[in-house]
């Protein structure tokens, strides 16, 4: 509606983020896609490879793999994370003290540094020190996560479950709390039962913050890469070996710069789309809530 | 249908109320009779949600009992007390359609699918959502979506009472007449007891035939539109019904007559004598007038105060004079005068019409009728 | 002081907001009256500086203000919402224009404040923050801090919209003393008629993006040059009859005729819409009023006055308007007169191009009984 005077001045004010983001975003970005071209052997050792890199990565069966599995993994994290959040969020309290407290214990989890997240579990999980394994092998489960590849998915699913469910319980905690008590009231009226109220009511108004719970934890999920590495270090074998652990294999591990900035502009296009796939169905959503 | 009565109700949100201050709702006693409608009006914070909640159940009074048709239903929870209740802000299941909305406290209740769709579109033609039956709700404007949260009451045949809390405040100005005479309509139609709160005088008016008008916790008074107009039992009614509200002045009584600003006001000695016995030989009172009622004369007038005006609001088709009495500055009148009747500035006199003057002690009304 | 906006105009994207209007403002309080959307609220930007015209011209005293930043005009505005500072108190928050400006001692600021406080009533509140105030002294504090900056023009966009209607009658009359004796120009937006006739002053129409008519207020309310500033300026809107003047009498659709009153003597033979305020519908019968049987769909009550919405076959809507509180059951027939003597007349011309359709050809007499008016 409003029309902004113009003023070129404004300009200068932009230059110090347009200078930040060079820096830290941009020319970064231009040494990879410099990488992802050519062969490197040494400073002044260079051949132009042209597309030959993302030939070689796409065909990678290794990637193929771990794409997979990433895939597999956000799809699991969603599955459980999602529910057992509102489930949470539903049956915390309201408001008092009690409430303050519940959150500041359900909020733990979030305020741990990814690594040390990685190391409590992997020594949480051991069957010869860690509580965990220790107590699970006595009840009679031979549960060892660095030799079973079961074991170590599980355990690394139920870390990140561990770790973000919480993410996800105070998201919807908020959303709850944003419905307006004439909800509720209309309901007992209408004498709706509790599951009706949280069909009807709950789950409907839940929508905007769940879609936002459902995009942070899919994105997370699938760039996935401390908590694994420190606890599993991808193994055993490849079963752990997600997308981001793959590409620091091949970068750090072998030096292969090429494959690898090759292999990395591909994520982040993979990264990309798939976040303007959630962007475009959030907002079309968004535009059927308006009255 | 029923005859809802409030028997001693008073409320406290403090666990231990102490003093008068502590309760939101002072003691009560009313009854509202089977298909009445009632209107609760008064400024924020009178209470009037707290009394409306205790009604529907949503909040148990402290003390009191509340009782349908003479059964004590001051324990049952909202479902069990066939109420139906339209908010401030429409309240409708988002991902329904209108006629699923409309059928959802039916199908709750375990209503055959058979008659579950006679109710509906019987009350989708009188609330004119026939056509709208299939649309989802979310998309609807405001004035559609309160008529689906007053259909929601509508469809249940077990319905007695209809409690709305101030349900036009998000609908727009030139729909809401529209609405008002909707919810006439199916007054006359249903019989149905509905008991209207709001601040808006203009909704309660025109809405109600018994107005309950509340201020700090307490019903000030009880009557319909035109009682409350012409006959404030307490100060705040005339102060808080028409604008302009009620004229009020301190009067003082003597052993010879009633003074307003040192100039006596002729009384019919019956009247006095009235006023006398009520406050008990003399002392001060509280004069009022509306300004619609004062005689206003730019001349010299028998048995009329002397004052000034300050000044003429010529408001189009009346005149607004600010008066006050002749060398009392800060006793202030005003007075209603008809477009085509002379008005100016300077000296003035008012006379006060017997029938239209009113007397307050301690801000209640002094009956003067039966005499 | 005059302030003279001449041809403004403003279109966004094709989307005509104003059309180009003059209108020149002098010191004292000037009313701009219209419904929503009538762009209302893009004229007093467009005064302010805050956007700017897409044509035509604003001066202050001759000088062109287009060149001139808001920062340096001497502006204040007022809005619909409470607009304070919520972590100063109000004692801040009205000071902070001159903080800003920065040019007086501590102990002027103090004066000019404490006075701009007690202009509002508000003095006694000076040490509360905003959160702990009632929505009428909220406003009122916004206000006294458009006051204490001398302002050579001070804007109010519907600033009492938003309140209870009580608060609304008190802080009404106040501002009509408090504005009425400032040397700045005033200019105060409402929907509402009764707000345009209690501040007296100006008036300008507006419509649909259009200046319909500009004048003394009252004359504007007694004269209002087009069908469309009766209906604006006056609640409820003003009745409008299409009627037929033939053989020396009007013919209404109803089927009713009755003579014209004196004033439309000249009229020439034709049809007309013939208007009519609320307030001349009567129950009662009055000498020569039009005698007309109708339907009551409601009566609304407005604490002082009643209303009765009227239906006439075919198709005829009607507002009466009666002083006191009366109840009357809705869907009874009832007889109701028309006053004669009070009908304005408007021609049936219309133009596509313009809204300035349905011009005043007659209208009653009226006294102002020798009210000095601005």
């Amino acid at each position: 509606m409003q029309q902004k005077p113009t003023n070129h001045k404004a300009w200068f004010l932009v230059l110090p983020v347009v200078i930040s983001v060079a820096f830290s975003a941009i020319i970064p970005l231009m040494t990879v896609i410099n990488y992802s071209v050519q062969d490197i052997f040494g400073p002044y050792q260079r051949v132009w490879v042209g597309n030959e890199w993302f030939q070689e990565t796409l065909r990678d069966e290794e990637l193929h793999g771990a794409f997979l599995r990433n895939l597999l993994f956000s799809f699991e994290v969603l599955l459980i994370e999602i529910p057992l959040g509102i489930l949470i969020a539903l049956a915390l309290p309201a408001k008092g003290w009690r409430a303050s407290l519940s959150l500041v214990l359900i909020a733990l989890p979030l305020l741990i540094p990814w690594n040390v997240v990685g190391t409590i579990w992997q020594i949480f999980g051991r069957a010869d020190i860690g509580l965990a394994g220790y107590v699970i092998n006595k009840l009679g489960f031979a549960y060892n996560y660095t030799n079973k590849a079961f074991d170590a998915w599980m355990t690394v699913l139920i870390m990140d479950v561990w770790h973000w469910t919480p993410l996800v319980a105070l998201l919807c905690y908020a959303g709850l709390r944003a419905i307006p008590e004439a909800y509720y009231q209309a309901a007992r009226i209408d004498a709706a039962k509790p599951w009706a109220v949280f069909r009807y009511i709950q789950l409907p108004k839940l929508r905007g913050v769940l879609l936002i719970a459902i995009l942070l934890r899919f994105m997370d999920s699938f760039m996935i890469y401390t908590e694994p590495f420190v606890v599993t270090g991808g193994g055993p074998g490849n079963t752990t070996t997600f997308l981001s652990i793959f590409l620091s294999k091949l970068a750090v591990g072998q030096f292969d710069l090429g494959p690898a900035a090759a292999f990395s502009l591909i994520y982040f296009l993979i990264i990309q789309v798939l976040c303007y796939i959630f962007y475009t169905v959030i907002q079309r959503i968004g535009q059927g809530d308006q009255p | 249908m029923a005859e809802i009565r409030l028997d001693n109700i008073a409320h406290s949100y403090v666990t231990k109320p102490k003093s008068a201050q502590d309760y939101a709702l002072k003691p009560m006693q009313l009854t509202w009779q089977d298909g009445g409608a009632y209107a609760l009006l008064g400024p924020s914070g009178c209470g009037k949600t707290t009394l409306l909640n205790i009604i529907s159940g949503l909040i148990k009074p402290s003390q009191g009992r509340l009782l349908f048709n003479g059964l004590d239903l001051t324990e049952a929870s909202p479902e069990h007390r066939n109420i139906a209740q339209v908010f401030q802000f429409p309240v409708i299941y988002d991902t329904m359609s209108v006629f699923d909305n409309l059928a959802f406290p039916l199908r709750n209740r375990g209503v055959k699918a058979t008659e579950v769709r006679k109710r509906v579109e019987e009350v989708a033609e009188l609330l004119e959502l026939s056509k709208d039956l299939n649309l989802r709700a979310r998309g609807l404007s405001a004035d559609v979506k309160q008529k689906i949260s007053l259909g929601r009451g509508l469809v249940r045949s077990d319905v007695a009472a209809i409690l709305f809390d101030e349900p036009l405040t998000v609908i727009d100005p030139h729909l809401k007449w529209l609405l008002r005479s909707k919810l006439k309509q199916i007054h006359q139609q249903y019989k149905l007891t509905l008991i209207y709160v709001t601040h808006d005088q203009i909704e309660a008016l025109t809405f109600a035939d018994q107005v309950v008008v509340m201020f700090e916790g307490e019903v000030v008074q009880t009557g319909t539109p035109q009682e409350l107009f012409e006959t404030p039992a307490h100060t705040f009614v005339g102060y808080f019904i028409g604008s302009p509200g009620m004229n009020l002045l301190p009067c003082e009584l003597h052993q010879d007559g009633l003074y307003l600003g040192g100039q006596e006001l002729a009384l019919a000695d019956e009247v006095f004598e009235k006023l006398r016995r009520q406050v008990g030989g003399g002392g001060w009172l509280e004069l009022g007038i509306r300004p619609e009622f004062l005689n206003y004369s730019p001349q010299p007038v028998m048995n009329a105060l002397r004052a000034h005006t300050e000044h003429i609001e010529d408001l189009g088709n009346f005149k607004m004079l600010h008066c006050h009495l002749e060398n009392k500055p800060n006793l202030r009148l005003k007075v209603k005068v008809s477009e085509d009747r002379p008005a100016n500035l300077g000296a003035a006199w008012l006379s006060f019409p017997k029938s239209w003057t009113k007397f307050y002690l301690d801000k209640q009304r002094i009956a003067l009728e039966g005499l | 002081m005059e302030f003279v906006l001449e041809e403004i105009g403003k279109s966004l994207a094709h989307e005509v907001h104003l059309y180009p209007l003059t209108l020149k403002l002098g010191s004292g309080l000037h009313v701009l009256l219209g419904p929503t959307l009538a762009g209302k609220t893009s004229l007093m930007r467009i005064m302010a500086g805050l956007d700017k015209p897409s044509s035509g011209r604003i001066t202050l005293d001759a000088k062109d203000l287009s060149k001139v930043r808001v920062q340096d005009r001497k502006v204040a505005f007022v809005y619909q919402q409470f607009i304070n500072y919520p972590s100063l108190n109000v004692f801040e928050n009205i000071a902070s224009p001159l903080r800003v400006e920065g040019r007086l001692k501590a102990r002027e600021l103090r004066e000019k404040v404490e006075a701009a406080a007690e202009m509002m009533q508000i003095q006694h509140l000076l040490k509360r923050m905003p959160a702990e105030l009632s929505g009428g002294q909220q406003q009122r504090t916004a206000i006294a801090r458009a006051l204490v900056k001398d302002a050579d023009l001070l804007l109010l966009d519907e600033p009492l919209v938003n309140l209870d209607y009580k608060l609304r009658e008190e802080l009404r009359s106040d501002m009509r003393d408090i504005f009425s004796h400032r040397e700045a120009i005033v200019v105060y937006a409402t929907t509402e008629p009764q707000e345009a006739l209690m501040l007296g002053g100006t008036t300008t129409i507006l419509d649909k993006g259009r200046l319909l008519q500009h004048g003394p207020t009252l004359e504007v309310y007694h004269q209002p040059s087009y069908q469309r500033v009766g209906e604006v300026f006056s609640d409820p809107p003003m009745n409008m009859l299409a009627a037929e003047l033939k053989g020396g009498r009007f013919h209404l659709a109803s089927g009713h005729d009755f003579m014209p009153s004196r004033t439309m003597t000249q009229l020439a033979e034709g049809d007309y819409t013939l208007g009519l305020r609320a307030h001349h519908v009567s129950l009662k019968p009055i000498t020569g009023g039009v005698k007309l049987r109708a339907r009551l769909e409601l009566a609304e009550i407005s604490g002082s006055q009643t209303f009765l919405h009227l239906h006439l076959d075919p198709n005829i809507s009607l507002v009466a308007q009666l002083d006191g509180v009366h109840s009357y059951d809705f869907g009874q027939d009832l007889d109701i007169y028309l006053n004669p003597d009070k009908l304005f007349a408007f021609d049936q011309t219309s133009d596509q191009t313009s809204d300035q359709n349905s011009k005043l050809v007659a209208s009653p007499a009226y006294r102002t009984h020798g009210l000095k008016e601005a």
